[in-house]
């Protein structure tokens, strides 16, 4: 049996170095693709576009779409509309096996039948590939992941660490060019996980090779990845950096599922300069920096991340606090949870909101820690601040 | 994610030869009986007229249509055998499932609490004498409950009777030989749902102040119903139409409804009245059937 | 997991009453296979003669022999079938008839004999059919195909279909990831699905007698002629071989089935 192909190039010798398309296109372009099931909307024309060797993460809460969006680059259901574009060929109606695209599965979806090596082997006998160079590919990638000296047990007589390792073998092993991960640390535990972390952005950076992780851990996706698409109900709602993404978010609900952060709901009053005034509601009038998409009047949402927020006993200490902080907020302390690394302080301001304070634990005696019901001026800059539309 | 076309189609062709078989033995057939019963009896081979006979044009079909009747429906209603027989049948049925629920209970209740390892040779030992013959296993009752059988032997040497006790040809001996061949078909259900659920319930429920009895009334049974009701429609269905256990072990005088099939086919030639008795029958059957099949529905679609 | 096991004295007593309740019948009839004395219930000395007595029993062994030869060939087509069906139904999504289908799939294993019996001879006989071995064979199939599917199906419904998405993701095929990834899965189920079926038809009195012709009966038509006449010492025979025969296929079967999931490697065949 013969595969009518686009075939994976088993025979190249870097990860598709031959098979990318010319500098500046995207190897990938997903152009307003859509999926309902029945009545539900499942993805709602994304459109995106990633260059060859990138780490992208899909980023989202569960049933946000991402999975489809990505059971639909590896063929398993073909978009209801739209186009996928693969080195400029349209793969949308594809069948799994005729893409040069292969996927690690969440639970590894190993053979239970099959020996590591078999397991590893499976795609390349697929190919067609001559025996001897499958024993040297598969022992190749055993010694890629570490796995050596268990070819021969079987996924049952494994760890989940080394079932997650056999499983990227043996996506690996067909040299795809483009790599799909559903999820693939949410079976190992956090000490685990967070090695396996690092030794996937290892390989990838060594390989050169195009991943694309589904996640719906933001730590994880601002760990490993280049740049993090967000989704939410099915459509794409930023794509970025992880720090475009932590620093700048684009919309209100991107800002409180990357990371914590303090909502301050409120009008513009004026403008000064590049600065805008804003009335809050709970937390007085805040100076903020002027967005860089300007906005008009209206109402907004002031954020700010917990870490930007300062706290002292009498306000800012520095000069240079002196002339930046322009917003100092009074207020006592109503909570305070130690982390290890840092501490954060729930303070109930004078004007009657609620603010977050992470403070970093820079000494080990707690001279500076504050207290229950310490009276105390957290005070930030106006770029700390980021204006989003309420 | 429910989209998984891409197997559906090479799935679909071997849906053919299964789904032509299907057609032609078993709903073919049907028609056939249907047919029969609404035709008249006689005497002849075989025994039963009028037959379609499709090359002899519409006028003859019209005429074949014409001499279907009901007739042999009315037999059943007003002939007191065909009446007493289905009341005996339900009877039977609803008496031996209870008994069947209760003996069955204890035992997939018990498999249940085993530690695991065992649980899995206790379940080998409840199926094995399901793949022994049904018929051999009534064969071994016969032994045991005959005249000089080893059940009246060890009562008189233990003097608990002073002479044999007539045990064969009784209700007894029917019951105990349904009982028997259906324990499994109420055991693996039961054990099914009862192996499945959560210890950590039960504990909880004593956790919260429930004695033993209460935690099984209160937890325990309700989380199970699902097997008692799978279990006992599995009984149930077929019990009704049972033909064997009754004709070995139960005595001649009152018989059910399978018996009394078998002997218009077999002994009174009288086919449309057979035809008609079980369509009766299956009409009878058609609830619990349906229930049945929506149950192993939900539950294979719950496997998924 | 279940770290502590609360067996309480009932649990114990309501276990070990109901497996001797299943088998101590049994285990007396194999026991006086054995029995030297013609009167059944007279303990006469280990023996074989009631073994003697059926080897030279033309009918009888004519009938086993018919009956084996059923089994075994209703129990394979029922085999293909039933994997078939399973497929159809767990693979297929919605296709038209389906519903029709299931139904007739599920409704032998519930359907009481006498009728399925009855239905498929009124059928042969319209046909003109000439009953025996053949009638038989097929009214066992039938019945047997549909346990065959419930029993894949099951096992099919509880493998993880991303084993075979793996498959092609990696270059199958839909038929070659089925043929390479899902079958060596499913194959004790199929092998589990035989044997009952063989069994079934083994067993089986009330279809056989209504489908099968005069000449050629089935051992359990024999057995029952036998029986509705009273105990005989011969049918003890009888029916601790059929026991024995039976306890083979299933020691076979699960030694085979044991032996496919223990060497990965052969049963790979691709």
């Amino acid at each position: 049996m013969t595969d009518e192909l686009p075939r994976t190039d088993v025979a190249a010798d870097a990860a598709g170095a031959d098979t990318h398309p010319a500098a500046g296109q995207p190897l990938l372009r997903i152009e307003g693709v859509a999926k309902t099931f029945g009545m539900f909307r499942a993805v709602d024309g994304v459109s995106l576009d990633i260059k060859a060797g990138e780490f992208f993460a899909l980023l989202g809460p569960s049933g946000c779409g991402k999975t489809t969006l990505l059971r639909m680059l590896a063929g398993f259901e073909a978009p209801d509309e739209g186009r996928i574009l693969l080195g400029g060929e349209d793969i949308a109606q594809a069948l799994p096996h005729q893409r040069p695209i292969n996927m690690m599965f969440q639970n590894y979806a190993l053979f239970p039948h099959l020996s590591v090596r078999d397991n590893i082997a499976f795609g390349l006998k697929r190919a067609g590939m001559a025996r001897a160079d499958i024993a040297t590919r598969v022992s190749e990638m055993v010694a890629l992941v570490k796995l050596e000296g268990l070819e021969k047990r079987k996924p049952d007589q494994l760890s989940g660490g080394q079932r997650q390792r056999v499983a990227l073998a043996r996506a690996l092993a067909r040299r795809p060019q483009l790599l799909l991960l559903d999820e693939p640390l949410a079976a190992l535990d956090k000490k685990l996980r967070e090695d396996t972390q690092g030794e996937l952005m290892e390989l990838q950076r060594r390989l050169g090779m195009t991943f694309i992780i589904v996640t719906h851990d933001q730590e994880e996706a601002m760990t490993m990845a280049s740049r993090i698409g967000v989704m939410k109900a099915g459509q794409l709602v930023q794509v970025a950096s992880p720090r475009e993404l932590y620093e700048a978010p684009r919309s209100r609900w991107i800002a409180e599922f990357v990371g914590d952060i303090n909502l301050f709901e409120g009008e513009s009053r004026l403008r000064d300069g590049h600065r805008l005034v804003i009335g809050t509601r709970d937390a007085g009038t805040l100076v903020v920096a002027e967005p860089r998409e300007p906005v008009g009047a209206g109402k907004f949402a002031v954020a700010i991340r917990p870490e930007k927020v300062k706290l002292s006993r009498r306000g800012p200490v520095s000069e240079a606090g002196h002339e930046t902080a322009l917003n100092r907020l009074d207020g006592v302390i109503a909570d305070i949870c130690y982390l290890g690394g840092t501490t954060t302080y729930r303070v109930k301001l004078d004007t009657g909101g609620m603010m977050q304070a992470s403070v970093a634990n820079s000494a080990r005696l707690d001279v500076d820690a504050y207290s229950l019901n310490q009276h105390v001026v957290a005070w930030f800059t106006p770029d700390d601040c980021v204006v989003l539309p309420s | 994610m429910s989209g998984r076309r891409i197997f559906a189609r090479p799935a679909r062709f071997a849906a053919i030869a299964p789904y032509l078989w299907m057609v032609l033995f078993f709903l073919v057939p049907f028609a056939f009986v249907l047919k029969i019963s609404l035709s008249q009896t006689a005497i002849a081979q075989p025994p039963y007229e009028p037959v379609f006979d499709l090359t002899a044009g519409w006028e003859a079909l019209k005429a074949a249509f014409g001499a279907l009747s009901l007739d042999n429906f009315r037999l059943l209603g007003s002939d007191d055998i065909y009446v007493f027989a289905y009341v005996r049948s339900l009877t039977v049925a609803v008496t031996a499932t209870a008994l069947l629920l209760v003996i069955g209970y204890p035992i997939a209740y018990g498999m249940a609490r085993l530690p695991r390892r065992w649980q899995a040779v206790a379940m080998v030992l409840v199926i094995v004498p399901f793949w022994t013959s049904f018929l051999i296993r009534i064969y071994a009752w016969i032994n045991i409950l005959q005249h000089d059988g080893l059940l009246n032997q060890t009562l008189l040497a233990l003097h608990l009777v002073s002479q044999p006790v007539v045990w064969l040809s009784t209700d007894t001996a029917m019951y105990i030989g349904i009982v028997y061949s259906y324990l499994p078909f109420m055991i693996l259900p039961l054990y099914a749902t009862l192996a499945k659920m959560e210890p950590v319930l039960e504990e909880a429920a004593s956790d919260l102040g429930a004695p033993p009895w209460q935690v099984f009334w209160l937890v325990t049974f309700p989380l199970s119903l699902p097997g008692v009701g799978a279990g006992v429609l599995l009984c149930f269905i077929p019990i009704v139409g049972e033909f064997v256990i009754p004709d070995l072990l139960a005595g001649s005088n009152a018989l059910m409804i399978g018996q009394t099939l078998w002997l218009e086919f077999f002994t009174n030639k009288d086919w449309p009245v057979a035809s008609a008795a079980a369509i009766v029958l299956l009409v009878v059957l058609l609830v619990p059937l349906l229930l049945y099949e929506r149950l192993q529905k939900r539950q294979l679609e719950q496997g998924r | 997991m279940r770290k502590i096991s609360r067996l309480s004295r009932f649990n114990v007593a309501s276990l070990a009453l109901g497996l001797a309740f299943l088998y101590l019948p049994i285990l007396i009839l194999v026991i006086y296979s054995f029995n030297a004395s013609r009167l059944v219930t007279v303990w006469g000395g280990w023996s074989l003669r009631w073994y003697h007595e059926f080897f030279n029993d033309r009918a009888m062994i004519e009938a086993a022999w018919m009956s084996l030869r059923v089994a075994a060939s209703s129990a394979t087509i029922a085999t293909l079938l039933g994997t078939l069906a399973a497929v159809a139904l767990s693979r297929g999504e919605r296709f038209r008839g389906r519903t029709l289908f299931s139904g007739m799939l599920y409704a032998p294993l519930v359907m009481p004999e006498v009728i399925t019996g009855l239905s498929l001879l009124l059928l042969f006989v319209a046909l003109n059919a000439e009953r025996g071995f053949w009638t038989v064979t097929i009214a066992h199939t039938t019945l047997t195909m549909c346990f065959v599917a419930v029993v894949v199906q099951s096992r099919l419904g509880s493998l993880d279909r991303s084993l075979e998405e793996a498959a092609m993701d990696l270059g199958c095929n839909p038929v070659r990831a089925f043929v390479a990834v899902t079958l060596p899965l499913i194959a004790p189920a199929i092998v589990a699905g035989w044997m009952l079926a063989f069994t079934l038809s083994l067993d089986d009195l009330v279809i056989a007698s209504f489908t099968t012709g005069p000449g050629s009966a089935t051992l359990p038509i024999r057995i029952y002629s036998e029986v509705r006449l009273g105990v005989k010492p011969e049918i003890n025979a009888i029916c601790t071989l059929v026991i024995g025969l039976i306890a083979v296929v299933i020691v076979i079967a699960s030694l085979a089935s044991k032996l496919s999931s223990s060497q990965g490697e052969s049963a790979a065949p691709l």
